[in-house]
């Protein structure tokens, strides 16, 4: 005997399941949308994206024109010139734009590749375990305590500035942590009860991964990358600011606030507007993943 | 525990060899090298400078010689200066590093631990959306950026504190070090407070701590002697990436401030080619952040009755 013996019960049961079938996740979208500073993050976060993938195309002046005649004009509705120019004439609005767009691609080109390395070598670590993962993480651990910034700085100044050696170096340096928390994550998560009841109740393990291990690795991932591409943006405009990041006339925020904070005392709008771009995009970020985190493991609120 | 501290120094001898040698090989592999100056000198005398730096050898030749000469504790001379060794470079610059980095940290302890205590103990409400926005702030702005306009606002604005680096001739004087240590530490006391917070919310939601209410102690014991000892763990082992932090900070902060530090002269080395120099600070800073790793572990372990290292 089945305990629905009726079509109709039948049908009232699974109507209430979908009412009441909430996965953690719609719960967490419910909780990041319901945190204000996160949705505000989110949608000035799309803006910036959306002016750093258009603005360029769009704007009147090109990032690397020289206007000889207009050096250091202050913002002015005057020929477009809306924030000005720099120490050689150029548009600071196409400067901006374009910074933005190179800083935003390192930030999240950056990440991926440490996402990349992190993901590959912790989830190794973790699954087959034992002595392997303790080597694993033992390099970890000494990779850890190295002043990597140097290498990363011999490796600019050996190579030369090339936006893809920007991406790896500064991929390779950010890693570490995500190799950590992918490792923790999958460790903890084969011990769970509700994977040896996926295992008991014969679940491929192919599905076990697919439906209870990544969904459960990809929170604390998805938290951390979005609070790395800040870190990263802060760590190409460090390069930036020793004369090691992108090439002229190619631009990134970093740069552009390396250049206005020599020109401060005569041109303050070349520190400010990058400097004011660069804050809002990086606080958009660390607001979006304070939220997420907040949402995805509300353990602190 | 002197068990513990035999292994760990163990292991970091050939973690540091493996730093020299991955240094010493991509310095190397740079084009150029410290004697092509922008007016080429004489090949002749360029030879003859070159040998006797021992630069024509082979690359491996050389590179046994530099762990020999380390061996017996000898970095060098510097490629760039005539007339100075590394050891002599470093002996001039550390003092002036380590005091900037010294007093930031201390700074950033105690000002992140005041302040995220505050934002936890103060929760959703103004006083710990205050701290947490002004922590935002201060992981936002880059140090070059914040040390220029400090500068700009203390130094040429109000005229209270000499903008200027710690030029040897005036001394280290301590007005010199209030802009460059601010600079330095705001970072850190960003970071710190927000560890700060999460951490003591937490503690003061443990069950101890109810107990300790419950039976009646005062507020202030219960934050002081209570929840303010496990509440600081997570601190300490935010020391050892926080020492590496301000190593790479200190590199902008004495550049913004024109200080007579290590760290200044590190890109200009490496942009010189100066092979020596490169890899005396290497070696000093890795050194450095090996040993400040141990010493945070050590605390740990020390202030945590649950971990035992053995």
């Amino acid at each position: 005997m089945s305990l629905l013996s009726t079509p109709g019960e039948k049908a009232e049961m699974l109507e209430s399941a979908a009412v009441q079938g909430r996965s953690l996740w719609d719960d967490a979208r419910a909780r990041l949308l319901r945190n204000k500073a996160a949705v505000t993050g989110m949608i000035v976060l799309g803006l910036l994206v959306l002016l750093a993938v258009i603005g360029p195309e769009i704007w009147p002046h090109d990032y690397s024109t020289i206007y000889r005649d207009r050096v250091w004009t202050s913002p002015t509705f005057e020929n477009w010139h809306w924030f000005g120019t720099d120490a050689q004439g150029r548009d600071l609005v196409a400067r901006t734009l374009v910074g933005l767009r190179i800083s935003l691609m390192v930030g999240v080109v950056a990440t991926l590749v440490s996402l990349l390395i992190g993901i590959t070598w912790g989830a190794t670590a973790g699954f087959i375990g034992g002595r392997v993962d303790q080597v694993m993480m033992r390099i970890v651990d000494i990779l850890y305590s190295l002043p990597f910034i140097f290498f990363v700085i011999i490796l600019m100044v050996v190579f030369g500035r090339n936006i893809v050696l920007i991406f790896v170096a500064i991929g390779a340096v950010e890693w570490l942590t995500m190799a950590r928390i992918v490792r923790g994550q999958t460790i903890s998560l084969r011990k769970m009860e509700f994977v040896e009841a996926a295992e008991a109740a014969g679940v491929t393990r192919l599905n076990i991964i697919r439906r209870h291990i990544v969904p459960n690795v990809l929170g604390p991932v998805v938290v951390y990358v979005t609070l790395t591409i800040p870190v990263v943006i802060l760590a190409e405009s460090f390069l930036s600011f020793l004369g090691l990041g992108v090439q002229e006339p190619l631009t990134s925020l970093g740069r552009l606030i390396s250049h206005g904070a020599q020109d401060m005392e005569v041109a303050r709008w070349t520190l400010i507007v990058p400097a004011a771009t660069m804050m809002l995009t990086l606080v958009c970020f660390n607001f979006i993943g304070d939220g997420l985190r907040d949402a995805i493991d509300p353990k602190d609120r | 525990m002197i068990g513990y501290i035999a292994r760990r120094v163990l292991v970091a001898v050939p973690t540091i060899l493996v730093i020299i040698t991955v240094a010493f090989f991509m310095m190397r592999a740079a084009p150029g090298g410290p004697f092509d100056l922008e007016r080429p000198m004489p090949a002749e005398i360029r030879e003859r400078v070159m040998t006797a730096y021992g630069l024509n050898r082979p690359v491996h030749e050389q590179y046994l010689s530099y762990i020999g000469d380390l061996a017996r504790g000898d970095l060098g001379p510097s490629l760039r200066f005539r007339d100075k060794t590394v050891a002599d470079i470093i002996a001039e610059g550390f003092p002036v590093s380590a005091t900037v980095g010294g007093l930031s940290i201390l700074l950033a302890l105690m000002l992140g631990t005041l302040l995220g205590s505050i934002a936890a103990l103060r929760q959703n409400r103004p006083s710990d959306y205050g701290v947490m926005g002004l922590a935002m702030v201060g992981i936002t702005i880059p140090p070059f950026v914040m040390g220029p306009i400090l500068a700009m606002v203390f130094g040429l604005g109000l005229g209270l504190l000499p903008t200027g680096g710690l030029d040897p001739r005036f001394g280290m004087t301590p007005e010199r070090l209030v802009l460059p240590v601010i600079t330095l530490a705001l970072p850190q006391i960003a970071i710190i407070s927000r560890l700060m917070r999460a951490s003591m919310i937490e503690v003061i939601r443990s069950n101890y701590i109810r107990t300790a209410r419950a039976k009646g102690l005062s507020e202030s014991a219960v934050i002081f002697r209570h929840a303010l000892r496990a509440a600081i763990l997570p601190l300490v082992s935010y020391l050892g990436p926080a020492s590496a932090a301000l190593v790479t900070g200190s590199i902008v902060i004495e550049r913004v401030f024109q200080l007579p530090g290590i760290g200044r002269n590190f890109v200009d080395a490496a942009l010189a080619r100066d092979y020596t120099v490169v890899m005396g600070v290497v070696i000093l800073y890795a050194g450095l952040i090996i040993l400040l790793n141990l010493i945070a572990d050590l605390l740990y372990a020390a202030l945590n009755p649950k971990v035992k290292y053995d």
